[in-house]
């Protein structure tokens, strides 16, 4: 199930630093990058299928192809570090083993983009990374592939830039809003796609793992990062398992798999051989999926996920076992999403709120029947009047915890404490609607 | 009162900084880290500073200041234990490491303590980090461990 291409030098000792990334093929792709177009390289992304692996999916190349041809202002490429979502932890893993992979994927998608300037933002806890990176910044300056000395024939800048603790970042126009200064409130979005404005210049935004993966198809070509995944998820993404699982960890795989078969096989199944009684599957705004028959269908893709009534977002999976109590994990959730709501719009900022003062009654007991309806209520009202995508999500959230697990809120509520509910086994084999 | 102004290095820092924006406002972020390096906290004076420096109202600095969780605008204790509270580190047992952690540094004004949300470390759970450091995979001897050093 495992494929290597992001996470390819990841097992290297030392892999870090010049020396060794270079002994072991960085920087082997520009040379033939450079001497293509910056239309045929967008050209080749675009063909690839490559998708945002941020938690949004949207297209790489349609993205780079909003950039301008040709303007009088400078263009801007910014990679988006700032990983907050709960569950995700994969960009890391890329700015502490493998930094010059992204680094030499930041040089063909500036060229791409007609940028000499690159910024990273990579949120504030990340220090450790931060520096990692920064020295790996720095080494290529001094062998002159990045700066004004840059024996290469597109010079780049890359300067990191640090958050400092607000979740909000990962959304990109809140990023760019941070990078420009100010508080990260995202931005209105235009009716027509454009590119973003980094103090009114074009810029696109990319996640880290979506930069990282242009080396190797720009090198390869678009039939070979195609020959992997699905159709329409074509590729790999760095999947991520957390919580109650005998093996956590980061696994690059192809798009397509099964999810139950990495929880099991990759996963090691879930700890002290209990039974699996849901996932988180792409990071904690993504739906919650109940571990019954339909799980042994879902694939880790973005259209089977969508058809399951989740999303695979970051790819980062959060398993919870038998025993765990839906409605305090549902609590735990929604504190987050109070403390992180940057506080524009009236319905997020308030509506945050009173949802988690609401599951926070129902855990103290003090809650009654018609709460959940005023929790739905207040969940639609967060969804669709807000500038970003944040109070959807955390609408997304509260109805899929409903939709699976009303009787363990409404037991909640009758009995004031969590009353186990019984989890069936799920028999890999179980998936009756498997593609013919 | 004390006027706050940048140290030598950190002033070169910053000099450096500036060639790389387009503007100076950029560096709203970048000056608050190298204040907070410096004192180990924000102050109002440090925020007036650094509003002349990057062509900003002092208001500005402050509305930013306030919005970012790892900023301090008082002094905190030496020792600034992070706790990650979120969903993973709650799945594996959160709540016991954070219970020992305060048992251990009561007593004690050398610790802060603060519960945080998700620090990207899930791979890791529990975790929490020591004056920014992560420590991953905590049991009861792995935090007597770490904090063995300080008392």
């Amino acid at each position: 199930m495992i494929v290597k291409i992001v996470s390819k030098k990841f097992d290297i000792p030392n892999a870090h630093t010049l020396d060794v990334a270079k002994q072991n093929g960085a920087y082997s792709a520009l040379d033939s990058a450079l001497s293509k177009t910056p239309e045929e390289i967008i050209e080749i992304i675009t063909e690839s299928g490559l998708r945002g692996k941020g938690g949004g999916g949207a297209p790489a190349g349609k993205k780079w192809s909003l950039m301008p041809k040709k303007s009088d202002r400078p263009h801007y490429l910014i990679v988006n570090g700032d990983e907050s979502e709960p569950g995700t932890y994969k960009d890391r893993q890329i700015l502490q083993y493998d930094p010059h992979l992204l680094i030499e994927g930041m040089i063909i998608s500036a060229y791409a983009m007609n940028a000499n300037e690159a910024y990273i933002y990579v949120r504030g806890e990340y220090k450790f990374f931060i520096d990692r990176f920064q020295s790996a910044v720095d080494e290529a300056y001094e062998a002159n592939i990045l700066g004004e000395n840059s024996t290469l024939s597109h010079k780049l800048n890359i300067t990191i830039h640090r958050g400092a603790g607000a979740y909000i970042c990962g959304e990109k126009t809140a990023l760019i809003e941070s990078l420009e200064g100010k508080r990260g409130h995202p931005r209105l979005k235009p009716k027509k796609p454009e590119p973003e404005y980094f103090f009114g210049n074009p810029a696109t935004v990319n996640n880290v793992e979506t930069i990282a993966t242009v080396p190797f198809i720009v090198e390869n070509g678009a039939d070979a990062y195609r020959q992997y995944g699905t159709e329409k998820s074509p590729g790999t993404m760095l999947f991520a398992l957390s919580g109650q699982i005998n093996n956590p960890g980061v696994y690059e795989m192809a798009y397509g798999a099964s999810l139950v078969e990495f929880i099991n096989e990759i996963g090691g199944g879930v700890k002290n051989g209990k039974k699996l009684k849901a996932v988180i599957p792409g990071g904690a705004s993504t739906p919650v999926l109940k571990a019954d028959e339909d799980l042994a269908c879902v694939m880790l893709d973005y259209e089977s996920m969508r058809s399951a009534g989740s999303s695979l977002g970051t790819g980062g999976a959060i398993i919870m076992d038998e025993d765990t109590d839906m409605v305090e994990a549902l609590k735990n959730l929604l504190e987050f999403y109070h403390h992180e709501s940057c506080g524009q719009c009236t319905p997020c900022r308030e509506g945050s709120g009173w949802v988690d003062n609401i599951v926070g009654a129902i855990l103290d007991g003090v809650a009654q029947e018609k709460d959940l309806d005023t929790l739905l209520d207040v969940a639609k009202t967060m969804n669709g009047k807000t500038i970003c995508v944040f109070a959807p999500a955390v609408s997304g959230v509260i109805e899929g915890f409903l939709k699976n697990f009303r009787e363990e809120f409404e037991n909640y509520i009758s009995e004031g404490r969590f009353v186990k509910s019984p989890v069936e086994a799920i028999a890999e084999a179980s998936c009756q609607t498997s593609l013919e | 009162m004390s006027i706050f102004t940048f140290t030598p290095q950190n002033e070169e820092k910053f000099l450096n900084l500036l060639k790389k924006y387009p503007h100076p406002q950029s560096l709203m972020l970048p000056s608050l880290w190298l204040a907070q390096s410096q004192d180990g906290y924000i102050s109002s004076e440090a925020m007036e500073y650094i509003a002349t420096k990057i062509e900003v109202a002092p208001i500005e600095v402050y509305r930013v200041a306030t919005f970012y969780t790892m900023f301090h605008l008082e002094e905190i204790a030496p020792y600034h234990i992070e706790v990650c509270k979120t969903l993973s580190c709650k799945l594996c047992g959160q709540d016991e490491i954070l219970k020992y952690i305060e048992e251990q540094t009561t007593n004690s004004n050398k610790f802060k303590i603060s519960k945080v949300e998700c620090m990207g470390a899930c791979g890791g759970a529990p975790m929490m980090t020591l004056n920014g450091v992560y420590h991953e995979n905590l049991t009861t001897s792995k935090v007597d461990e770490i904090l063995g050093g300080i008392q």
